[in-house]
């Protein structure tokens, strides 16, 4: 209490000061740059805590037959990999983005809540290190896949799940204080002039992120509480000897988790949508459909979510039903996709490192795109179902979908913040690096797929050898062109070429054109003229 | 000055979508219900049953399936394996069970029907599973079920399964 007040005191004396000094500057901080920063951080620490042990299920599936760890530490890696890509890189990162980007883009001082938005990222460390030292506990870490379907994750759980529980309740609390913050921000703190319909597409995209965040995070926590009380206090919510039912569980799950995947790629709408226009200096084509688009595929995705369980023995009519809704799907992410592509369409384009990126993002994501309109497909999906091709499937979505996303958005906005250009040479190699190590690791995963080698079992048959150890190889790969990024990450903060107030000759947006490289520790303490 | 969102109502949303996704607990069994999805029989008393809507052109097929689930010391099987049915007739199968614990032991039989469809139109008149079975050590019991199929069963239907799975309660 003291520290605040002395803090609020300090305030008043010099009206436009820096950060704090010292490492307590991280811990107390309310500015949504230093926020930003962390969350930022904690995601690239996951990255390549949940890359770690994506490694060592590529190391396994490098040869057939059981080589370096037991089938149930290999199902521990699966889970735990799932869980904190999901949780801990993709979903932070975004926040991240959103902490940094949303009040520079929209004219605000600062977030609405700064000190709730301390208290949801600092939640987080908690979070995953409960998580992270399930690892350690007698039974190991929960095993069940990141989907951990009733009653394998209730009744035949380790004792370690409970931990897991606890994890995934404070992860939702993080999520839906972090989205109330930026509703209240994005709907109050807007400088005169800047209507909903010139917001950035960033700004609309997380937006409506944030209203499918505070949706459905609350029924994964719901969901996870029904477990904690079946394994502990007597009910039978999933399970059939008290009149319960397993198959309700996937329904309440997919009812989080289908939102979810649109959480994980809505933001990265956004931030293609910056991207593409800059580089090729040509303004957004169709940005009012965007919006509505948008719009679109957050509502249908609360009408799909049976479609990750077409094999549960469902009527015919739920079949068609699901099927056609999760078609549907596709029209409006057409739409994005052709936007993009018209916004390209005659312009002047370089191909520096962000717009790079943008691009794989473009090609890659349409192609996970595509493959999951076959898995929509009632009738085949009972061939493709839990097989490799899932998991080619949404790893071309998460990967060279929202991460590249978030790639292009730290080299696009890092000259911005820091004031230092990042090494296009390094950036260049970067991007070539992943992109062929990305698919030589993602693309043999189709074709074992459709041989059906099934998901999450650490041994295959022989002749599927020579594909799972090109994707090993792949892998490797892949994984060590992140470590470079970390390099490459590090190298820009410590310095660069001075970067411009403008950084891309074609860049718009408040944080381009009234900013300087890098903005003022508290910026738009006056709101800026809006056009 | 423009409309002020606040976030203590935005809160509600998250308190609600909370008790939402409890609500979707019963929500699910009204609908499997009222569908009849899920494969959950029906339960109708003898009297109920009218004999003269017997409907003698069918022939269904009804194949009966019997597992005990896991931690439960039975065996557990009809005594016969299929029947030929008409519906509207009043059927009964009987099924044996037999204890290998030396100790007391209690089960809870539940019942599956696939296709799912024939569920609503599959109605019992008694039933072993429509209370706990308590069987003492090493005992053997054979268990009577009464069932009859609706005469509004979909004419596509000619085969039906029923499945029961017998579950310990004697955990905790």
């Amino acid at each position: 209490m003291s520290t605040e007040i002395a803090h609020e005191t300090a305030h008043d004396e010099h009206h436009d000061h820096g950060p704090a000094k010292g490492l307590m500057r991280w811990v107390t901080t309310t500015n949504h740059k230093d926020i930003g920063t962390l969350y930022l951080w904690l995601s690239f620490i996951m990255l390549l805590y949940g890359g770690a042990m994506a490694m060592v299920i590529r190391l396994e599936l490098f040869q057939p037959g059981l080589q370096w760890v037991e089938p149930h530490f290999f199902n521990q890696m699966t889970t735990m990999h799932g869980l904190v890509m999901v949780f801990g890189a993709i979903m932070p990162a975004f926040v991240g983005l959103a902490n940094w980007l949303l009040p520079m883009m929209i004219g605000a001082p600062d977030m609405a809540l700064p000190r709730m938005n301390n208290w949801s990222f600092w939640i987080l460390p908690f979070a995953f290190a409960m998580l992270a030292s399930t690892t350690f506990m007698e039974g190991g870490a929960p095993a069940f896949g990141w989907t951990f379907y009733a009653p394998l994750s209730t009744t035949f759980a380790p004792a370690s799940t409970d931990f897991f529980i606890f994890a995934v309740h404070l992860m939702g609390i993080s999520s839906v204080m972090g989205s109330i913050n930026i509703i209240a921000t994005i709907l109050n703190m807007r400088a005169p002039g800047m209507t909903l319909m010139k917001m950035p597409l960033f700004v609309w995209t997380w937006l409506i992120t944030a209203y499918l965040l505070i949706a459905v995070m609350p029924v994964l926590a719901g969901a996870v509480t029904m477990m904690l009380t079946d394994r502990h206090f007597g009910t039978s919510f999933f399970d059939a000897a008290g009149g319960g039912d397993p198959v309700m569980f996937q329904h309440i799950f997919w009812f989080f988790g289908h939102p979810e995947v649109y959480i994980m790629i809505l933001p990265a709408f956004g931030v293609i949508s910056a991207i593409i226009p800059t580089f090729a200096r040509k303004p957004l084509f169709g940005y009012s459909s965007m919006v509505y688009a948008s719009a679109s595929i957050a509502i249908l995705s609360f009408m799909v979510w049976a479609h990750h369980m077409f094999t549960t023995g469902m009527p015919v009519a739920g079949e068609l039903y699901f099927m056609y809704a999760t078609i549907l799907i596709s029209v409006p992410t057409g739409v994005k996709v052709f936007n993009w592509v018209t916004t390209m369409w005659k312009g002047s384009m370089t191909f520096e490192t962000p717009m790079l990126f943008a691009l794989g993002f473009i090609v890659m994501f349409t192609i996970g795109g595509f493959s999951g309109l076959m898995l929509g497909v009632a009738p085949v999906d009972t061939q493709y179902h839990d097989t490799y091709f899932v998991v080619a499937h949404f790893h071309y979505v998460l990967v060279t979908g929202a991460l590249y996303s978030i790639i292009a958005a730290f080299y696009y906005w890092v000259p911005k913040w820091t004031g230092h250009m990042y090494d296009e040479r390094l950036g260049k190699i970067h991007f070539w690096w992943s992109t062929i190590a990305v698919n030589v690791l993602f693309f043999p995963q189709h074709f074992v797929g459709l041989a059906g080698m099934p998901r999450r079992i650490p041994d295959y048959a022989l002749q599927f050898a020579e594909f799972n150890q090109i994707s090993s190889i792949g892998g490797f790969a892949f994984g060590l062109a992140q470590v470079f990024f970390l390099y490459i990450v590090i190298k820009t903060i410590r310095g660069g070429e001075k970067a411009t107030d403008r950084v891309w000759e074609g860049a718009t947006g408040l944080e381009f054109e009234q900013l300087p490289s890098p903005p003022p520790y508290h910026s738009f303490n006056e709101p800026p003229p809006v056009k | 000055m423009k409309q002020q969102t606040s976030p203590l109502k935005l809160a509600l949303i998250p308190v609600l979508m909370f008790g939402f996704g409890f609500a979707l607990v019963p929500l699910y069994d009204v609908f499997c219900d009222i569908t009849g999805l899920n494969g959950k029989t029906g339960r109708i008393e003898a009297s109920e049953i009218d004999a003269g809507l017997v409907d003698d052109s069918r022939i269904i097929t009804v194949r009966f399936l019997a597992q005990t689930n896991t931690g439960l010391p039975w065996s557990f099987e009809p005594l016969v394996e299929k029947m030929e049915v008409h519906p509207g007739q009043v059927y009964e199968a009987v099924y044996r069970v037999r204890s290998t614990s030396s100790q007391a032991t209690k089960g809870q039989a539940v019942p599956s029907v696939s296709p799912g469809l024939a569920a609503e139109h599959f109605n019992k008149t008694e039933c072993f599973c429509f209370v706990q079975q308590e069987l003492g050590p090493l005992e053997v019991r054979d268990m009577p079920m009464r069932f009859v199929i609706g005469p509004n069963i979909s004419d596509k239907i000619d085969q039906v399964t029923l499945s029961y799975t017998f579950f310990s309660l004697d955990r905790g």
